[in-house]
């Protein structure tokens, strides 16, 4: 028996194998290029202590760009999970030309990010988009959709929404079609109206999945830098710089090595920390049973 | 049992090794080319239009020497590869790849290039070099890296230096390939800055009339930054060119990760390059302190926060691609910056054909002395070399003289004025013989604005008073830092002088970390250029 046990165990060999390649190795050697000076003029990884982590602490834009995302982040997946919902209510119910609907509904989700981000930057190009065109039309002043700080956040959130409430769609709509029907049997017995039903039995059923999808999201929108790239450049000045754009210039670009490794580090701890207490408050505030 | 494989493997192992021995032996016999016919007769007709409909009918003669197409068609390079990298297509990637399959062609040898996104150049070709791999024989990036690069290039072999086109190479752009005495870089391109405007605009009665009764100042091409201030905004947001359509004063390069520095630096050029002052505009060279924020920078700042009023819509955020279009679309006035701009003005099917000019960059009516630490009263220009593509070969590669053969085929004469009429190819006069107006004129330009063009770019290299690029180790980090201190006093989040403030603190960071030494020593090379020029 034993010996059929550790011949089992045998194949769990080839996926810790990758595991190890894949994420503790690179792991590893992050934290150990976190402490080194290496960078573009020196590719040496020797040990400087914790300058790395002691320079992080002084560098206001990596902090501004954490700030920043944070309230990205949270509005953002706040505004997809509300139209989210509110499409798949909709698919849920209207049972005619639901498929197309569905489809129609998932085509920003498949868009590549970069591609997306690149069409939004025509659509709010300045003299030449479509949404100043618009506004010229209806005797309204042209806004510097890209180049001004506020408008600019304005233009990266209005991407990520349009990408994204799709993702919030197919997992609430998911969650929508896998609910029992007897409790809508008994509220449609007790007479309760369609918001009674709404806010009583679909929205507290929905409660799990809402958890996860809302999670999931916050994972993906923390590592928002594509469209940043493309839409932005992280401008006006560093205006819409989020920490996953930041650390690509000072990673890849400025071949900041030993530094970025300290940032990469420094932040993903940062998330890990926050999402679990995220998720912790979600569960709480939803009385949610079990782990989630 | 154990010990009878042990001398099989080991006769394995030494015959593995006698066969790679024997190869490698090979390889490198294979280095020299052998001879064989030409394929070309000494003054060929040479034409780009067999590679493509988008290529120029424009057919050349070749122009006989070791880098010609019928000396070079004499080598065979058969079994051998040679590895490029280069910026992506069509900026140099593009004549890169022409050249590379033309090589091929006539000598037999294969030719692999790799284009890359300039963000990634740098890294790309650095970080192999530093690992000692010779992952590429050849390499395509901007002049300004050669503090980075210098310890990993071979010198430039003499009998290239001795070529009729290396002969012709302009004295700056000489300076610009040499690093501690020796050419390591193969000149291929000459940038610098310099001012575009709408000649028919500026020169137009009209115009000078109702600028005259609006400001009461007369109507001519700028000569400092405060004139050109005046005229971008007098004339931004009118339809001046009567298409319709606005027009806007002034196209500038100030998206903060594509080239803000050099449009910045091209700014202050005249208010921190005092012709009295010795000893380099970025640092003091003694105690290696930055100058970043010393008041003639953060005038030229003020400036470019002041010229927003005169940008298109979206200025503030404008690539070079941008800025080209801009101008050389017809949509600015004025621009400053490379050569691009104004080539893609004067393309045959461009609606401004002929309607623009070339003159140098603005200067000041006074310019700041750092010895003094006040600012002397006297008009002043100064020329800015910026950057210019280059190539070099890696001195750990294996192909070397099929890589400088490759180098002397792509910039000989003959595909040198070929690139030089097609834009997009970022290809720009950097010999003397470049300086010829009629050159220019055969090419479908006026004669006035081919004078005014070539009058500009030759009068920079007389220009005693010039700035060069800063040409250190780590010179991306110290632009990075500029270019976010610049973005970040053009969006407002800073004054020009907290910008700077802090673009100076990141600089005494990137020096300490480099090491004050090794950047002294490598600034001492910039210093040269603008003091004993």
């Amino acid at each position: 028996m034993d010996g059929l046990r550790r011949h089992k165990s045998m194949f769990l060999l080839p996926g810790l194998l990758t595991l190890f390649l894949i994420i503790i190795f690179p792991l590893l050697f992050t934290i150990r290029v976190s402490f080194s000076g290496w960078n573009v003029s020196n590719p040496q990884m020797d040990f400087i202590g914790g300058a790395n982590y002691t320079a992080m602490l002084d560098d206001s834009r990596f902090w501004s760009s954490i700030t920043r995302l944070t309230l990205l982040a949270g509005g953002t997946v706040l505004i997809q999970y509300l139209i989210g919902f509110g499409m798949a209510l909709l698919v849920w119910r209207e049972a005619r030309g639901r498929r197309f609907w569905r489809v129609l509904f998932l085509v920003p989700m498949m868009t590549t990010p970069v591609v997306m981000a690149a069409i939004w930057q025509t659509i709010f190009h300045e003299s030449l988009g479509p949404v100043n065109d618009l506004l010229e039309m209806l005797g309204l002043t042209k806004i510097p959709w890209l180049t001004e700080s506020g408008p600019a956040l304005f233009a990266l959130m209005t991407v990520e929404v349009w990408q994204w409430t799709p993702f919030m769609f197919l997992l609430l709509l998911a969650g929508l079609l896998s609910l029992p029907k007897e409790p809508f049997m008994a509220a449609a017995i007790d007479g309760a109206g369609t918001w009674r039903t709404f806010w009583k039995v679909t929205f507290p059923l929905m409660a799990p999945v809402s958890v996860a999808a809302v999670i999931i999201r916050l994972i993906e929108a923390s590592k928002l830098s594509d469209s940043v790239y493309v839409l932005t450049s992280g401008g006006p000045g560093s205006s819409t710089e989020t920490p996953g754009y930041y650390l690509y210039i000072q990673g890849l670009r400025d071949q900041q090595t030993g530094y970025s490794g300290a940032m990469s580090l420094t932040y993903l701890v940062l998330m890990i920390v926050t999402l679990t207490v995220v998720a912790a408050l979600l569960t709480r505030a939803l009385k949610l049973k079990g782990d989630s | 049992m154990r010990s009878r494989p042990y001398p099989g493997l080991v006769a394995v192992a030494a015959a593995a090794a006698l066969t790679a021995t024997a190869c490698t032996a090979q390889n490198e016999a294979q280095q020299k080319p052998k001879e064989k016919t030409a394929l070309f007769k000494p003054g060929s007709d040479i034409g780009y239009q067999k590679y493509g409909k988008n290529y120029p009918a424009t057919k050349v003669k070749d122009v006989p020497g070791s880098c010609s197409y019928e000396s070079i068609s004499r080598k065979d390079y058969s079994g051998q590869t040679l590895k490029i990298i280069s910026h992506a297509v069509p900026v140099i990637g593009e004549p890169t790849q022409l050249h590379a399959k033309q090589f091929e062609e006539i000598t037999g040898g294969k030719v692999e290039v790799v284009n890359v996104p300039f963000g990634e150049l740098h890294q790309k070709i650095l970080t192999p070099l530093q690992a000692g791999q010779p992952a590429y024989d050849v390499m395509f990036y901007p002049s300004l890296w050669i503090g980075d690069l210098a310890p990993y290039l071979a010198p430039v072999p003499e009998k290239y230096l001795n070529t009729t086109g290396m002969q012709d190479v302009t004295a700056a752009y000489m300076d610009v390939a040499t690093w501690d005495g020796k050419v390591v870089q193969y000149p291929v391109d000459g940038d610098r800055h310099y001012l575009k405007i709408r000649a028919d605009v500026l020169k137009d009665p009209k115009w000078q009339a109702q600028y005259k009764t609006a400001t009461g100042k007369d109507l001519k091409v700028p000569t400092t930054w405060a004139e050109y201030q005046d005229i971008a905004e007098a004339f931004s947001g009118k339809d001046f060119d009567g298409d319709g359509k606005k027009n806007y004063g002034s196209a500038e390069v100030t998206k903060r990760d594509d080239l803000t520095f050099s449009a910045f630096i091209s700014r202050a050029a005249p208010y921190v390059k005092n012709p009295d002052v010795k000893g380099g505009v970025f640092f003091d060279e003694e105690t290696m302190k930055p100058l970043i924020n010393t008041p003639g920078f953060v005038r030229a700042l003020q400036d470019m926060v002041k010229a927003k009023s005169t940008w298109a819509p979206g200025g503030a955020n404008f690539g070079l691609g941008d800025e080209i279009f801009s101008f050389g679309g017809g949509q600015t006035l004025m621009s400053y910056s490379w050569d691009d701009a104004f080539i893609q003005a004067q393309q045959p099917d461009s609606r401004i054909r002929n309607t623009v000019e070339a003159a140098p960059l603005p200067g000041s009516t006074e310019v700041y002395n750092r010895t003094t630490k006040s600012w002397d009263k006297k008009a002043n220009q100064a020329a800015y070399f910026t950057w210019g593509w280059t190539s070099a070969v890696a001195k750990a590669s294996s192909h070397q003289e099929m890589a400088f053969d490759y180098l002397c085929f792509f910039s000989n004469e003959a595909n040198t004025a070929l690139d030089l009429t097609i834009g997009r190819f970022g290809v720009n006069p950097y010999r003397i013989s470049h300086f010829a107006p009629e050159f220019w004129e055969k090419q479908g330009w006026d004669k006035d604005v081919a004078k005014a063009y070539v009058d500009t770019l030759s009068g920079m290299e007389e220009n005693p008073n010039r700035v060069f690029d800063l040409r250190v180790p780590g010179v991306n980090q110290y632009m990075s830092a500029l270019a976010n201190g610049v973005a970040a006093a053009l969006a407002g989040q800073e004054s020009p002088q907290r910008a700077l403030d802090g673009v100076a603190g990141e600089w005494a960071k990137i020096t300490n970390q480099i090491g004050k030494d090794k950047v002294r020593s490598a600034y001492r090379n910039v210093v040269a250029l603008e003091d004993e020029s």
